[in-house]
C-alpha cells in the first residue's frame, strides 16, 4: 500500500529529472539558462561543506525567528479571541498585512539593528511567520462546537475550565496548520532576506554570489541546499503536529 | 462600519506606538552583551512618521519628480509584471488542477511535488534565473516567471479541491445523463469550484506580489517598486525617510492587488446571482 | 424529580421577531420515571428540555429539579445531558471523555479511572477505552456520551433526540440498552424525540406537544410491563402508538401546521 502510494511520485520525479538532463544535453542549453541536474549534483557534492555551514546559519535564523514569531502570534491570538472587538478589528488588519510583501522590510530592519548581526533576519522571519499562525489560531479559537458549549454549560463549568478543556485543545489543529505554513515561509524569508544586504553568512548570500560569478550550477546547488532546509523545517513541523495531536491520525 | 473604524483605530495605535517608542527608547536601542535586542530609535533608523509623509511630496532627486509620482509609476510597472505572472500562474495552476482531477496517476504523481514546491524556498532561484533576461525573454519576464511560480500553487491546490467538491450524487446525476467528461467539467465541476477559486486567487495575488518584489531585487530589474526599495535603502544614511516611502509603495501595491481581486470576486458573485 | 409550573418561553420578547416558543407548560416527573417529549419540529420540545437543564431561563413560571431551582440543580450537577450530536472531545480518548464531568468536579485520578471504567462497562465499550472518538461509529459515540452523562452518578438524565442521527437497527439496540441502564441505575429520564415508536417503547408517559405556539397538549400513559424486544409486536404497543398518534394530530392542530 505504502509502496504503491510512493510509486507514482517516484516515477514522475525520475522521469522529470531524466527529461531535464536530456533536454539540456541534446538541446545544448547554456548553463545560465538551465544547468543539467548532473552538473548541479556535482556542485552540490563539491560544495557540501559550505552548504552545511551556511545552511546551519540560515537554519538558526529560521529557528529563532520561528519560535519568537510563534510565541507572539499565540499571545496575540489569545488576546484577540478574548476581547471580541479586538479580534473583529485585528482580523481584517492582519489579513491586509498578509497581502504586503513583508520581506521588503528587510533593508529597514538592517538599519534599525546592526546590518552585521543576525537580528534583522530573525526579525523578518518572526514577522513573516506571525501572520499565518495568528490567523489560523484565531480561527480555531473561535470555532467552538455549539454542543461542546452546551455540554460545558450543563456542567456549570468556569470560563477558565472552558478555555482549558475545550477552546485550547480545539484550536490545536488550526495552530499546527498555521505552524506548517509558517515553517516553509520562515525558511523562504530567512534565505531571501539575505538578497537585501546585511550579514552574508547564509545560503541566500551564496546563491547571489555564485549567480553573479556566473557559476550557475553552483547557484542551483545552493538552492537545492535551501530546499533541503525547507523540507527539514516542514518535516519538523509535521512531526510536532503528529506528536501533539495524536487523535487526528486515529480517524478510522 | 464598526470594523472600518476599529481598523483605523488599530492603525492609529500602531502609529502611536512607533512615535512612543521613538520618544522613549534610547537612540542606540537596547543591547545585551553586545547584541542589540531593541532597535535604534534615532531619526536615521526610525524617522518621524510625518517626515516620511512629507518626503512623499518632495522630489526624488534634486529637481526631479516628487517621490509619490516616482512611486506610483514604479507600482504600475510592478503591477504589470504581477499581472503577467499571476495570469501565467493561473493558467499553469488551472491546467495542473484539471490534469490532476482527470487522471488519478497525475494527481498521485504530481500533487506531492506541487505541495513540496511550497515547502522549499525555490524563490531563492531568482538570482539563478536572472540570466534569462535578455537571452530568452525580456528582463521583466524573468520577474514574471518568479511571480508565476509563487502564484501557481494556491490556484492548483484550490482549484483541484473545487473540481473535486461536487457530491457523488451530483456526479451520478451527470453519469445518468451519460454526460461526457468535458460536459461534466464545464457544467458541474467548474461552477462548483468557483467558491474555491477566488480565495485561491487572493492568495496567489499576494504571493505574486512577493515574488515580483523579490524577483526585481535579485534580478536587478529596473523601474519597479522592489528595485526602489533596494535603491532607496542604500541612501538610508543620508535620506532615511526615503526607504520608508518605498515601503509605503510596496504596501500600496499589495493592497491594490488584493483589492482588485476582491472586486473581481464581488463582480463574479453579482453575475452569478442576477 | 421535576416540577414545571406555568412555564413559558418567549424569544425576542418585546422586540420585532417575537416568538412564543412555549406557551404555559405544566409537568411533573416522578423519581425513576421515564418521560418522553414528542411533537413536530418547532414545537419547543428541545427548548423545554433546555429550560429543565437551565441552559436557558424561562420567561415566566418556575422550574424545580430535584427539589431545587433549576439553576441550583445545574450547579449541583443534578443531571447528565445527552445531545443529538455525541459532542465528544476529538482530542480525548474514550476513557478521558467519560472522565470529563468527574474531572470538572475535582475527583481524583484513581477514582476517575475506576468510575469511567465502570461506566464504559455499563454501555459495553470497555475494550474501546483507549480509542479516539473518530475511530468509533456514530452509535458507539452516542453510547460514550451516555456513559459520560452518567459518570457523575446524576439522578436525572436529560436526552435531546440522542438517537435521531442513527440508523433504525442501531437505534433499536440502543433503546434496549438505555432501558437496561436506567433499570440498573434507577435514573429518571426526560427524553426528547420525534419518533412515536421510540417514545412509546421507552416511556412510562409520553408528553405530547403541538407547535405554534409550543404547548403541552396531552400526556399519554404507557403501560407495557417489562420492555422486551417482543413488546414491539404486541397489540398493547400498537394501541399506545395509535393513542399517541391521535394525540399528536389532535383537534387543536390545524392541517396547515404540517406545511413549513
Amino acid at each position: 500500500m505504502r509502496a504503491r502510494a510512493l510509486a507514482a511520485p517516484v516515477i514522475v520525479g525520475v522521469a522529470a529529472l531524466l527529461a531535464w538532463e536530456v533536454f539540456v544535453r541534446v538541446g545544448r542549453v547554456a548553463p545560465f539558462v538551465l544547468p543539467a541536474p548532473s552538473a548541479i549534483f556535482q556542485e552540490f557534492l563539491r560544495s557540501f561543506d559550505v552548504i552545511v555551514r551556511t545552511g546551519s546559519a540560515s537554519g538558526m535564523n529560521v529557528l529563532v525567528g520561528l519560535v519568537a514569531g510563534t510565541l507572539l502570534a499565540l499571545g496575540a491570538a489569545l488576546l484577540a479571541s478574548r476581547f471580541g472587538l479586538l479580534g473583529e478589528v485585528s482580523a481584517p488588519v492582519v489579513a491586509a498585512a498578509n497581502a504586503l510583501p513583508i520581506i521588503a522590510l528587510a533593508p529597514i530592519l538592517n538599519n534599525m539593528f546592526e546590518s552585521t548581526s543576525s537580528i534583522p533576519r530573525r526579525a523578518i522571519v518572526a514577522l513573516v511567520v506571525f501572520f499565518p499562525i495568528f490567523l489560523n489560531t484565531l480561527r480555531g479559537l473561535r470555532e467552538v462546537d455549539p454542543t461542546h458549549t452546551e455540554l460545558m454549560d450543563s456542567y456549570a463549568a468556569s470560563p477558565w475550565a472552558f478555555n482549558r478543556l475545550v477552546r485550547l485543545p480545539g484550536a490545536a489543529p488550526f495552530f499546527f496548520t498555521g505552524l506548517r505554513q509558517a515553517s516553509s515561509l520562515g525558511v523562504i524569508a530567512a534565505v531571501v532576506s539575505e538578497y537585501f544586504g546585511g550579514l552574508q553568512n547564509g545560503l541566500g548570500s551564496r546563491i547571489t554570489a555564485a549567480a553573479s560569478n556566473t557559476a550557475y550550477p553552483r547557484a542551483w546547488a545552493f538552492v537545492v541546499g535551501a530546499c533541503a532546509l525547507g523540507l527539514l523545517f516542514y518535516a519538523a513541523a509535521l512531526l510536532l503536529e503528529r506528536l501533539a495531536t495524536p487523535w487526528r491520525r486515529a480517524s478510522s | 462600519m464598526r470594523r472600518a473604524l476599529g481598523s483605523l483605530a488599530l492603525a492609529a495605535l500602531a502609529a502611536g506606538a512607533w512615535e512612543l517608542y521613538k520618544a522613549l527608547a534610547p537612540d542606540e536601542g537596547v543591547s545585551v552583551a553586545g547584541v542589540r535586542f531593541l532597535p535604534r530609535s534615532d531619526d536615521q533608523a526610525m524617522p518621524h512618521l510625518w517626515t516620511v509623509l512629507a518626503r512623499l511630496g518632495q522630489p526624488e532627486l534634486r529637481g526631479g519628480a516628487p517621490i509619490w509620482e516616482v512611486l506610483l509609476s514604479a507600482c504600475l510597472t510592478t503591477l504589470g509584471i504581477v499581472a503577467v505572472g499571476l495570469l501565467a500562474g493561473v493558467v499553469v495552476g488551472g491546467l495542473l488542477a484539471v490534469l490532476m482531477q482527470r487522471f488519478g496517476f497525475a494527481e498521485r504523481g504530481l500533487l506531492p511535488y506541487v505541495v513540496l514546491s511550497q515547502t522549499v524556498p525555490l524563490v531563492a532561484l531568482a538570482p539563478a534565473i536572472a540570466g534569462w533576461g535578455g537571452a530568452i525573454m525580456p528582463q521583466w519576464g524573468t520577474v514574471s516567471v518568479i511571480a508565476a511560480y509563487l502564484a501557481f500553487f494556491p490556484v492548483a491546490v484550490g482549484l483541484l479541491r473545487g473540481l473535486q467538491s461536487p457530491t457523488p450524487e451530483a456526479l451520478e446525476l451527470m453519469d445518468s445523463y451519460s454526460a461526457s467528461w468535458w460536459a461534466t467539467l464545464v457544467k458541474l465541476r467548474l461552477p462548483a469550484s468557483l467558491p474555491y477559486l477566488f480565495p485561491a486567487l487572493k492568495l496567489a495575488g499576494a504571493a505574486a506580489v512577493v515574488g515580483a518584489v523579490v524577483g526585481e531585487i535579485s534580478t536587478g530589474t529596473r523601474g519597479g517598486i522592489g528595485r526602489l526599495v533596494i535603491e532607496y535603502s542604500r541612501e538610508a544614511t543620508t535620506d532615511p525617510a526615503k526607504v520608508y516611502t518605498a515601503m509605503l509603495g510596496a504596501a500600496l501595491l499589495g493592497l491594490t492587488v488584493t483589492g482588485l481581486l476582491t472586486l473581481a470576486q464581488r463582480l463574479a458573485a453579482r453575475g452569478a446571482t442576477p | 424529580m421535576i416540577e414545571l409550573s406555568g412555564v413559558t418561553k418567549v424569544f425576542n420578547a418585546g422586540r420585532p421577531g417575537e416568538v412564543t416558543a412555549i406557551a404555559a407548560a405544566d409537568l411533573s416527573v416522578a423519581a425513576g420515571e421515564f418521560v418522553s417529549l414528542i411533537g413536530p419540529s418547532g414545537c419547543g420540545k428541545s427548548t423545554l428540555l433546555r429550560l429543565i437543564a437551565d441552559l436557558a431561563p424561562p420567561t415566566t413560571g418556575s422550574v424545580t429539579v430535584a427539589g431545587k431551582p433549576a439553576s441550583a440543580a445545574r450547579k449541583d450537577r443534578s443531571y447528565g445531558m445527552v445531545f443529538q450530536k455525541a459532542g465528544l472531545f476529538d482530542w480525548r480518548t474514550v476513557q478521558r471523555n467519560v472522565e470529563l464531568p468527574l474531572e470538572l468536579r475535582g475527583v481524583g485520578k484513581g477514582e476517575r479511572r475506576r468510575r469511567a471504567a465502570a461506566m464504559l462497562d455499563l454501555v459495553g465499550l470497555a475494550e474501546f477505552a483507549g480509542h479516539y472518538p473518530a475511530q468509533l461509529s456514530g452509535g458507539m459515540q452516542q453510547r460514550v456520551s451516555i456513559a459520560r452523562a452518567l459518570a457523575d452518578g446524576p439522578p436525572l438524565l436529560l436526552m435531546d433526540e440522542p438517537f435521531g442521527a442513527l440508523d433504525e437497527m442501531t437505534r433499536e439496540r440502543l433503546q434496549g440498552e438505555l432501558l437496561r441502564i436506567c433499570d440498573e441505575t434507577g435514573t429518571t429520564v426526560v427524553f426528547v424525540t420525534h419518533s412515536i415508536d421510540e417514545a412509546v417503547f421507552l416511556s412510562d408517559r409520553v408528553a405530547v406537544m403541538t407547535a405554534r405556539p409550543g404547548r403541552l397538549t396531552e400526556i399519554v400513559p404507557v403501560s407495557l410491563g417489562a420492555r422486551t424486544e417482543e413488546v414491539r409486536q404486541s397489540p398493547e404497543f400498537f394501541a399506545a402508538v395509535t393513542e399517541v398518534r391521535r394525540a399528536l394530530r389532535g383537534p387543536s392542530v390545524p392541517v396547515q401546521a404540517e406545511q413549513k
